[in-house]
């Protein structure tokens, strides 16, 4: 009963709240989404927390979700036990980093008076979430090694089976690890809380800035083109510049 | 030819009396507010001095504007690849240090506190954290300082002086200070639009002010590291980026800004540019020395009829045709060649122009002797308070003869009025000045009459988006014919 809500209700809650909440925030409270960085209050000691703890967990974000899709290509690499190694060292690496990160970013709000001002009951959250996330990683990184293989088995045919709405929590309920159904069930509620905390800030990472011209020009109503009467829609947007 | 409309400004320094009503204007009505308060988009700075943020001119510390790539120009401090790389962590973010931490004071304990010997204190209290503070710094901290050994012989542009000629700057006799009341420039090449991740910043099209879309900010911090003039602020508190909007509310409106309008000493004008926007890249990458004379020729006639009919094609209206031809800024940069802009080499081609203080000299002090016998009432401009030089860092990225060529006229009219109102002036001397500086009579006179005695309606030309027209800039009434028509929002179509 237990295994059938986290691994089941939770996740599909989760998700639900996630979508529309997250649309929903972004299409009608753009104002409220943003980083809320707190560089301009105090910028030395969040970079030595920031960087190590974003990058960090860039790459484990990329690297769970590779794992996901080309389970394939991830044990064929694993063939060999020294690139089986060089990949979770890698990754225990990087979790360490965001660790460290994370710690150094705590520290900060704790002792910068500036930045403990600005900081909400939801920041809270998110630090004790982040932590509880990133600590059971690594923990299962530890206790239950070569998980870069042994995903393919238990992890990968669970997230299949909830996305594709046909859900089957055998192999999840069945693994042993503590550490690992607490990974699983708190990376849940972390995709669960994303409408209401600053998580909202890596749904809007500017990857467009990378496409886009670098000057924008935008016309309220841009005489140079004459629009039909029946095209209500905005109309031609000025493409120069 | 691509024409637009720019809604520009000029500053007339020689008029400024550094009151910083300007300052407050613009205070009461926008940066009022938690986490703005540190904000000053209208701000005014003592020079010689260090500024607002200290030394935001320093390009080295800030990394602001764009600096020459080849044939094209690249941001210096942001931009794609450096923007997305250090989006964890700016490096080049100015902090709340760099600016000043803002603070109150404790009004309350002078009625509550208790009977005592010694009068009661109102302490001053950050309005950050809500402690008590010390002052250290303030947003015109350097102001009066001109001759500072902390503030004005910090100031960046004496880079561009030997030692010698910063001493003889620093003598009794020469020692002098001038205002540079500073707003957002609305850049034609904004590196504030070029560095937003987030595409929140743009230019508008109808009159080229810039704006931060609120919505759509979310914190990257680009525009504050990459705006060399430091006029993009982070809203600590919101955790969105601010700047100023050029009253564009009381713009449509048919109003002067409030800065504006409020100017005691009546420095500012305001007027329609019209510029040739295809010539924007080409113009940004020029060698330093040819900023200035380049971004003119950006600037186009109003009253050539070609540049009216290409006008009329992109959708300007008659009115704001009329309103560039009627623009005092046109005037002062284009006619009279008098007001140049700031700092050109940062390559954003600033619209605030800038007619630089005289400050001549009636006297000098050789072998410690105060020697009065100038040959004729004023010095010749070489020997101006402020050396050529520093004018030139300022105004013209190096090009001293530039600013000489303005000096020279600024006199001329000078010279020219005195000979018609007081009439004490060798007339020859009065011709000569006025010929090599090209400056006739007439011009002169219309020189004078638009510094000094012009009415509000010929300082502010503002361009007709009035309140009467300004449902045209959001909807035509032809699009809305045998549609929504008035009072509908969406297409009233037939339900499912």
């Amino acid at each position: 009963m237990i295994n059938y809500l986290l691994f089941i209700v939770l996740p599909y809650a989760a998700l639900t709240i996630f979508l529309i909440g997250s649309i929903y925030r972004y299409r009608s409270r753009g104002f409220s989404v943003s980083s809320i960085s707190s560089q301009f209050l105090e910028g030395r000691r969040l970079f030595w927390g920031s960087q190590p703890f974003h990058w960090g967990l860039f790459f484990l974000f990329f690297g769970h979700l590779i794992a996901f899709l080309f389970p394939r290509a991830v044990l064929a690499w694993n063939g060999q036990p020294v690139r089986l190694l060089i990949l979770e060292i890698t990754a225990f690496v990087f979790g360490l980093s965001a660790l460290l990160g994370l710690l150094l970013l705590v520290r900060r709000r704790l002792i910068t008076k500036r930045v403990k001002i600005v900081t909400s009951k939801m920041d809270i959250v998110v630090f004790v979430i982040l932590l509880v996330q990133i600590i059971s990683g690594l923990m299962v990184a530890y206790y239950s090694r070569w998980g870069s293989s042994w995903f393919a088995s238990f992890i990968t045919p669970y997230l299949r089976s909830i996305f594709v709405f046909d859900p089957q929590m055998d192999a999840i309920a069945s693994v042993t690890s503590v550490w690992l159904k607490v990974h699983v069930v708190s990376a849940f509620t972390l995709i669960g809380i994303i409408p209401f905390t600053r998580f909202m800030h890596f749904l809007v990472y500017p990857l467009d800035y990378t496409w886009r011209s670098y000057q924008q020009v935008i016309w309220n109503w841009n005489r140079r083109y004459i629009r039909t009467s029946r095209a209500h829609s905005e109309g031609h947007k000025s493409q120069n510049n | 030819m691509d024409v637009r409309s720019q809604v520009s400004m000029v500053f007339h320094l020689d008029k400024c009396i550094g009151c910083h009503t300007c300052s407050i204007a613009c205070k009461n009505i926008w940066t009022d507010r938690k986490g703005a308060e540190y904000m000053w988009w209208n701000n005014v700075e003592t020079k010689p001095g260090t500024g607002y943020p200290t030394k935001w001119e320093d390009q080295e510390i800030y990394k602001g504007g764009w600096e020459k790539n080849g044939d094209s120009v690249s941001l210096k401090g942001a931009g794609k690849f450096k923007g997305l790389k250090n989006i964890f962590h700016n490096p080049h973010l100015p902090v709340l240090d760099d600016y000043y931490e803002p603070w109150t004071y404790k009004y309350q304990d002078l009625f509550t506190a208790p009977e005592g010997d010694d009068q009661p204190t109102a302490r001053p209290v950050s309005l950050v954290t809500g402690e008590h503070m010390d002052v250290q710094a303030g947003p015109n901290w350097d102001d009066d300082l001109g001759g500072s050994p902390d503030y004005a012989r910090q100031d960046y542009n004496l880079n561009q002086l030997s030692q010698a000629e910063q001493e003889a700057m620093f003598q009794l006799e020469r020692m002098t200070f001038f205002y540079l009341p500073r707003i957002c420039n609305h850049c034609l090449n904004p590196a504030c639009v070029a560095s937003c991740p987030s595409g929140a910043i743009y230019k508008r099209g109808e009159d080229g002010v810039v704006l931060i879309n609120q919505e759509r900010c979310r914190a990257w911090r680009m525009c504050v590291t990459a705006c060399p003039y430091k006029k993009s602020y982070y809203n600590w508190h919101t955790g969105k980026s601010e700047k100023c909007v050029l009253c564009y509310p009381r713009l449509e409106s048919g109003q002067a800004p409030a800065c504006f309008h409020s100017c005691v000493g009546r420095i500012r004008y305001l007027g329609v540019l019209l510029y040739d926007a295809d010539k924007i890249q080409k113009i940004a990458s020029v060698p330093e020395d040819q900023l200035v004379d380049a971004q003119m020729d950006i600037y186009l006639d109003p009253f050539d009829p070609e540049v009216i009919r290409k006008a009329q094609l992109n959708g300007i209206a008659d009115s704001t045709i009329e309103a560039a031809q009627k623009s005092p800024v046109y005037k002062f940069v284009k006619v009279w060649k008098l007001a140049l802009p700031l700092h050109p080499e940062f390559r954003t081609l600033p619209n605030l122009f800038y007619v630089p203080a005289l400050l001549p000299t009636m006297a000098t002090v050789s072998n410690g002797i105060y020697d009065s016998t100038s040959k004729s009432l004023w010095n010749d401009v070489s020997q101006n308070r402020l050396p050529m030089k520093y004018l030139a860092s300022l105004f013209t990225a190096g090009n001293t003869s530039k600013i000489v060529e303005v000096m020279k006229r600024l006199m001329a009219v000078r010279l020219h009025r005195r000979g018609v109102t007081v009439g004490d002036l060798n007339r020859n001397e009065i011709s000569s000045a006025m010929s090599e500086a090209q400056v006739d009579a007439e011009t002169a006179d219309a020189i004078f009459r638009l510094t000094s005695l012009a009415t509000f309606d010929e300082r502010f030309v503002i361009p007709p988006a009035h309140r009467e027209e300004s449902i045209e800039m959001l909807e035509n009434t032809g699009d809305v014919k045998g549609n929504t028509g008035f009072g509908f929002k969406e297409r009233p179509a037939r339900g499912l």
